[in-house]
Formats: C-alpha cells, sequence, structure tokens
C-alpha cells in the first residue's frame, strides 16, 4: 500500500522548509466533513465488547492509563499516593496491570521519579505554561527544561492556540520543534487543545503540524477545557497518525485525553484504535489514554467481570 | 501485545415469538387461506426454517379487496386527527416493539441487527409519526381545499427493507384516508404479518389494513382486482414494466418505485475520509440490497489511485457474518435466487475484462452469502456498470472534469439516485442541477428521512413517496 493523497515523504521535507510551505502544505490536505465524521464514530460506538473481549480490552485500557493530578492543590502526598496507585492499581489484584506513566506539573516530577522508583512507569509532565501556552517561548523552553532536569521521561506541552488561530503558523511549528529540541531523549506529546481549535479542518491542520513539528504523540487536550477527547476528534487524530504511517514509514502516537470517565468511554476508544489504525497502536507505546478518574471505573469493571457483581466505590482506592 | 477480536455479541431470539404457521390477515383477523397453500420462509444466513405462510389465491385476494372496500367506508370519512391517533399508536407500539421487529427482521431478510436496529425500525417509526402529523392537515399540503382519498390501495413491496417499505407504503395511504391490501415479498413476509398484529393492538378498524402473502401471482392477483384504486409497488424494473402494461386503461392510478444504477461521484477535492464511507455505505449497506445503492464509483482520475487503495483498505475492517451479531457490518444475501443473480452478472464482469476484488475473509459455509466485491477496469459498455446487480458489488470508473462525470452518471437508463463528494459547494449544486436522479446527497449517501420525497426519473419509476409530495399519490386531485 502507497500514499495519502498524493504525498510523499519529500513533500513533508518541503512543507517543513518555511512558514509558506507549511501553508500550502495544510492548505492541500483534503477536509473533513463533520456530519460524516460525526456518523462515523458514532458507528463506531455502537460496537458491542463484551465477555473475554471486554476482560482483554480493560486490561489495556490500564496499560495505557497516563494517571494525571493536574491540580493546583497537588502536594508531595498526593503525587506519592498517586504513584503508589499507578503502581499497584488495586492492592487486592496482583494481576492487574500497571498504568502506563503518571503525569503531574513540573514542580512535582522530582516526587513522581522518587516514588515510582524502579517501576518502569513513565514521568510525564505538563509543561509549556500548561493549560494556556501563554508564556515567552524562553519561559516554555526553561519549563520544559525544568521537568526533563527532574527526570520526566515525557513532556506533554500545548501549542499556542492564539497563534493558530490568528494564522501564525509558522511559529506554532518553530515552538514545538524548539521543545523538542529541550525534550532531549524524553518523548514529545504535543496538545492541540482541540476544543479551542473547533473545526475539523483546523483539527487536522494542526495534527499535520505537530507532526511534522516532531511530535512523537499528538494529543487532543488539557482536560481544562471542553469539548475535549470527544469520539470523532479522537477519530480523525487517529486517521492522521494512519496517513503519517502510510507516507513516512513511522510510527505516530496518540493520546486522547480530556472527559474519559468510565471504562465504556476507554473501550469506545479501543474500538477507535483497533478499526482505524489497527491492533499494533494498542500498546502504550503508541496510544494513552489521559485520564484521573478512569482508573478507578476500570477497576471496578475488572473487579465485576472477574466475581460476577459488582463491589461498589468502596472497593477502590480514592487518590 | 495480543491481537483483538471482538467476543461474538449475538442479538438474543428469544424475544421474538415465530408461529409455526401464518394464515392471511383480512378484515381485521388473521384467517385460514381459501387456497388452502403454503410456503416456506426461511433464514437466509443459515438456511435454516422459520415458518409456512399462506400463499393467497385469487379468491383470498379478492376477500381481502372486499374487506378494505367496506372499511373504505367508514375510514375515508373519519377526521384527519381520529385517523391520526391510529397512526400514532402505531408510531408509538413500533417503538416500544423495535427490539421485536429488529430481530424478526434480521432473521427474514438476512440483513444485520445493527441496520434493522438502528435504521430501518426507527425509520418505520418515523414514518408512521410523521404521517400521522399530516392526516389533519392535508389541506393544507397544497393539493385542493379539501383533498379526498383514493379509495384501496394494493400495494406490493420488495424484500430488501421488508419493514420500512411498508411503512412508506402504509402511513401516507392511512394518513390520506385510504385503506390497503398490502403484498410483502415472498422470501421475507414475517415483519407485515407481526404489523398485522399492531394494527390489532392498536385497534385500527377491521379492515384499514389487509396483508396477503404470497410469491408473484398473488401480487398480480393484488395489482388486477377491479376493486383496487390505485396500484403503488416498489421492485424490480421487470415486474414495474408488466404491472404498468396491466394496469394501463384502467382507472387506477399508479405509482413505480424500480431499479437504479445510482452514480457516486467523488471529486478530487473531496473530504477523502467520509468519501470512503460514504462509497461503503452507498453500496454495501444492507448487501447492496437497496435500489437507490451507489453501485457505480465515479471517482476523478487524478485521486483515483488513492481512493481505490483507501477503500480497499477499509474494506479489509468489514465485518461479514452472522447478522445477529451486534458487531456485524454486511449480513446475508436475501435468497438463494439472488446470489445466483449476483454471481452471474459478476461473472460477467471478469468475462467482459473487469478487475475483480473481494474483500479477504471466510465466508459462513451455509446460508448466501457474498464479500463484498469491486470492480475495476470498467467500462461504461459493461453489463457490471449498466444492470442492477443487487448485490454487494461496486463498479468503479474514472472521470476527468465535472461534465465528463455528468455525462457518465447521466448515461443510464436509472434515474434513482447519485451522490456528490466535493468540499466546494458551487460544484455540489451545479452537478445536483444536472444529475437526472431522483434523490441527490451531498457529502452523504442513503440517508433518509420521512419529510425528504423519494423516487426516480426514466426507468428507474414514477411518484413519490415521503414528505407533502408523497401524499400527492394517495389523494385525489380536485381543483380547490
Amino acid at each position: 500500500m502507497t500514499t495519502a493523497v498524493h504525498l510523499s515523504p519529500s513533500d513533508l521535507t518541503e512543507a517543513r522548509r518555511d512558514e509558506a510551505s507549511l501553508r500550502a502544505f495544510l492548505h492541500q490536505l483534503p477536509g473533513v466533513d463533520k456530519v460524516g465524521l460525526e456518523a462515523r464514530a458514532a458507528a463506531l460506538g455502537t460496537r458491542s465488547i463484551k465477555n473475554e473481549a471486554k476482560a482483554a480490552f480493560i486490561d489495556v485500557a490500564i496499560r495505557m492509563v497516563d494517571l494525571t493530578t493536574l491540580e493546583g492543590a497537588d502536594t508531595p502526598g498526593k503525587v506519592q499516593a498517586l504513584c503508589a496507585k499507578a503502581i499497584t492499581p488495586d492492592p487486592l489484584d496482583s494481576t492487574v496491570p500497571q498504568v502506563a506513566a503518571v503525569c503531574v506539573y513540573g514542580d512535582r516530577v522530582g516526587d513522581a521519579v522518587a516514588a515510582l522508583g524502579n517501576s518502569g512507569i513513565h514521568v510525564a509532565a505538563v509543561a509549556t505554561a500548561f493549560p494556556s501556552g501563554r508564556a515567552s517561548l524562553k519561559v516554555k523552553l526553561m519549563d520544559t527544561k525544568d521537568a526533563v532536569d527532574a527526570g520526566a521521561h515525557e513532556i506533554d506541552m500545548v501549542i499556542d492556540r492564539g497563534a493558530f488561530l490568528s494564522g501564525r503558523i509558522g511559529q506554532v511549528f518553530d515552538e514545538i520543534v524548539a521543545v523538542k529540541e529541550a525534550c532531549g531523549d524524553a518523548h514529545l506529546k504535543v496538545i492541540l487543545e482541540t476544543g479551542e481549535l473547533a473545526t475539523h479542518d483546523n483539527i487536522k491542520k494542526a495534527s499535520w503540524l505537530a507532526m511534522l513539528a516532531g511530535a512523537d504523540f499528538i494529543k487532543t487536550s488539557t482536560g481544562k477545557v471542553n469539548p475535549a477527547a470527544t469520539a470523532p476528534v479522537v477519530l480523525q487524530m487517529l486517521e492522521a497518525c494512519r496517513d503519517w504511517k502510510r507516507v513516512t514509514g513511522q510510527y505516530m502516537g496518540m493520546k486522547p485525553a480530556g472527559g474519559i470517565r468510565t471504562t465504556k468511554d476507554a473501550l469506545k476508544m479501543l474500538v477507535l484504535v483497533h478499526e482505524t489504525v489497527g491492533d499494533e497502536w494498542l500498546n502504550p507505546d503508541l496510544f494513552r489514554i489521559g485520564a484521573s478518574t478512569l482508573l478507578n471505573d476500570l477497576l471496578m469493571q475488572r473487579q465485576k467481570m472477574r466475581d460476577g457483581h459488582y463491589s461498589g466505590p468502596r472497593y477502590v482506592t480514592n487518590d | 501485545m495480543t491481537n483483538f477480536e471482538y467476543a461474538p455479541a449475538p442479538e438474543s431470539r428469544s424475544i421474538v415469538d415465530i408461529k409455526p404457521k401464518y394464515g392471511l390477515f383480512i378484515d381485521g383477523e388473521f384467517v385460514e387461506p381459501l387456497s388452502d397453500d403454503f410456503f416456506e420462509t426461511i433464514n437466509p444466513a443459515n438456511e435454516e426454517h422459520l415458518s409456512y405462510v399462506a400463499n393467497a389465491g385469487d379468491a383470498d385476494v379478492d376477500a381481502a379487496v372486499r374487506a378494505a372496500q367496506r372499511a373504505f367506508t367508514k375510514w375515508s370519512k373519519l377526521p384527519g386527527s381520529e385517523r391520526a391517533k391510529y397512526l400514532y399508536r402505531i408510531a408509538r407500539i413500533m417503538q416500544e416493539r423495535a427490539r421485536e421487529f429488529a430481530v424478526l427482521e434480521t432473521l427474514d431478510n438476512g440483513k444485520p441487527i445493527k441496520e434493522s436496529r438502528d435504521v430501518d425500525v426507527p425509520l418505520v417509526a418515523a414514518h408512521f409519526f410523521h404521517h400521522a402529523g399530516w392526516a389533519d392537515k392535508l389541506e393544507f399540503a397544497g393539493y385542493g381545499k379539501n383533498p379526498r382519498p383514493i379509495g384501496v390501495a394494493g400495494q406490493v413491496i420488495p424484500w430488501n427493507f421488508p419493514l420500512l417499505m411498508l411503512a412508506w407504503k402504509v402511513a401516507p395511504a392511512l394518513a390520506c384516508g385510504n385503506t390497503v391490501v398490502l403484498k410483502p415479498a415472498e422470501t421475507t413476509p414475517l415483519t407485515a404479518l407481526l404489523f398485522a398484529e399492531v394494527c390489532q393492538q392498536a385497534g385500527l378498524p377491521r379492515g384499514v389494513v389487509n396483508i396477503v402473502t404470497g410469491a408473484g401471482a398473488t401480487g398480480a392477483a393484488v395489482v388486477a382486482h377491479p376493486g383496487v384504486d390505485k396500484v403503488a409497488f416498489t421492485g424490480s424494473t421487470a415486474v414495474g414494466k408488466s404491472i404498468a402494461s396491466a394496469v394501463a386503461g384502467t382507472k387506477k392510478r399508479l405509482t413505480l418505485e424500480l431499479g437504479g444504477k445510482g452514480a457516486n461521484i467523488v471529486f478530487d477535492d473531496a473530504p477523502i475520509d467520509q468519501a470512503i464511507e460514504g462509497i461503503i455505505n452507498g453500496i454495501f449497506f444492507n448487501q447492496g440490497h437497496v435500489c437507490c445503492a451507489g453501485s457505480r464509483l465515479l471517482v476523478q482520475e487524478s485521486v483515483a489511485e488513492e481512493v481505490m487503495d483507501r477503500l480497499k483498505h477499509r474494506l479489509t475492517t468489514l465485518r461479514v457474518g452472522d447478522p445477529m451479531d451486534k458487531n456485524t457490518d454486511v449480513g446475508a444475501i436475501n435468497s438463494r435466487a439472488q446470489l445466483e443473480r449476483i454471481r452471474a452478472l459478476a461473472d460477467s464482469g471478469d468475462v467482459e475484462g473487469a478487475t475483480r476484488w473481494s474483500a479477504p475473509g471466510e465466508l459462513p459455509q451455509k446460508g448466501f452469502w457474498f464479500a463484498p466485491t469491486v470492480f475495476t477496469n470498467v467500462t461504461e459498455a459493461h453489463r457490471i456498470a449498466r444492470e442492477e446487480i443487487f448485490g454487494p458489488v461496486l463498479s468503479v470508473v474514472t472521470f476527468r472534469t465535472p461534465a465528463e462525470a455528468l455525462e457518465k452518471a447521466n448515461n443510464t437508463p436509472y434515474g434513482l439516485s447519485a451522490g456528490i463528494w466535493s468540499e466546494k459547494g458551487s460544484r455540489i449544486h451545479a452537478m445536483a442541477d444536472g444529475l437526472r436522479a431522483g434523490v441527490i446527497w451531498a457529502n452523504a449517501f442513503n440517508k433518509f428521512d420521512p419529510a425528504s420525497p423519494f423516487g426516480g426519473y426514466k426507468e428507474s419509476g414514477y411518484g413519490r413517496e415521503g414528505g407533502r409530495a408523497g401524499l400527492a399519490s394517495y389523494l385525489q386531485q380536485e381543483k380547490s
């Protein structure tokens, strides 16, 4: 199989040349029909995941969770508790897998690194003046370096939506490139904040812009803006990842975040992955789910699958 | 990491009670056929026996028409608001018993449960609701101050959307004050017979709806009966022509909704991912057993390779199999006869030099199955580009300019449907203006709404169903 809309790797090189080339590239991408996109996402939402498939999907979902706390009130103690939960999601059941990462603000990275020890769970830090991104590039880079120096394995940056919406796409691109540079070995997730980009055409352009600029993952949202990771948005971003692979041969990661609270929500995300990019992406290296409360619902559903009845929220830990 | 398969998620068959044998629904009750003849109906997905159904003879049809004539006297004089009450009641019962109808439709027809559940049955309820709303507003429909019903409507419907076609026929007929003798298709009579129960449940006056099951001869008897004032037929163009001959020279009014060879036209500026979904929905929805199917893909040459590549890739993810599984996308072919017709036409594509590609995957051993298939290197002269296949077979033709697309799209004896895929509004309007098709979708395909009239040009028939335009088929249009 070849091609995505007469694209070749050299087109991508050309797109990176300057702002005009980038603009021309993004402009020629096929549009997105909102009605059709929503219909497809809704149709995939009716997939029925039962029995052994459900059990398997729940464990995959747990492995993909970026367990998140992003509050002004975050304390070392709160982060410690979250990390303990990341390592042992269900203290009463050792067969529950670990989550993929713990996601915190930059100043809590040290706490998380210490608490996670050699568990293999990554520490992800939001950076670049998260969630608004309203700071100078200098501050954003400092923010990033600070988190990386503290031991973050992954950086979740936000794009400058103001610049994107006013057409200064070169600036958005350059910022991502600079942050990627500042990341060093840390993986870069680029948050588009789809709720603020508003149209599916914008989301498509921003996805390609981020991929061209060096993102390891494209991520829907900060979780601070609604709407966030809706099924149509996740579907179209997965389609962008799929097309990226077709053109470049390289994998692109994807992270929906924001508003994914129930097992049902998470399973719908995995269905989108399964039917759009394929099972290769059912892997924490390529797909993450950013969430804070989701994990407990996954655990309760898992207990129900195991015991045949609901246990209730008292049987999972509140962190 | 492991491969993910959805576990089987079968809908429960036990929700529906299929009787061992069905009589005819005449004058408000089920009666034994005077013909004393029954035929079998089976599940096309596994060839299992479902039930025996009466094969109505001439005397049975005569009894049904007479019952409809008797009922017409009172029904036609009821105030519209009273008729509306019955239609609203039927609509609500259809919603309440939706799951039962969906399961029965899938068992008898072979279509995936997700379609009968999410498309057919909700649209059926919507049709009754819509026409209930018209029943007391006919004087405002633009057909004169006091539009009158025609009389007894003889309605013959196909097997592809058994219950939905029933609703398209029965709802407007009743709303306008007509009574009905309906002949469901031979291979899919069961949901019509369950609908008869709904008529009883709704307290519909005796004889307003009569249902006579049978094969072609029964349908011909309904059409030929002198007591029938209006004939409505949905089905093949060949049968439609014979009905038109039979009705010619009589007092009978006639509407025909016949075959099609719809063009789905994809321009190079189309929203590509949605266009792919639209192509698939256009031809593989309901196994391609859709008169308005987008069975000809006209794709602009500059993106043809790209579209084909994406289409094939996407087709490998289509789930073909047990129609009762909630995750099935494509179900069974409705009958052995239809399967043979599809095979014969597809084989003609091979012989005439087109290139066949079928989605990989094993088909069930029992039942009637045909893999989703795409033909490329198709020319306008090929049979698969001209004849209605009525199955999951897509013929792909390329074009270079909008004028060429229009020329190719209209180069067919049919004129039922077309689809246009482009992000450019002015192009969509210009194309729609030039297309000789009764239904045209822009950046969509196979979308239905009771308010939107449906019908064809040329050999796709005449008359419209749905909306204000559809009422014309069931009203005498006197001067206002």
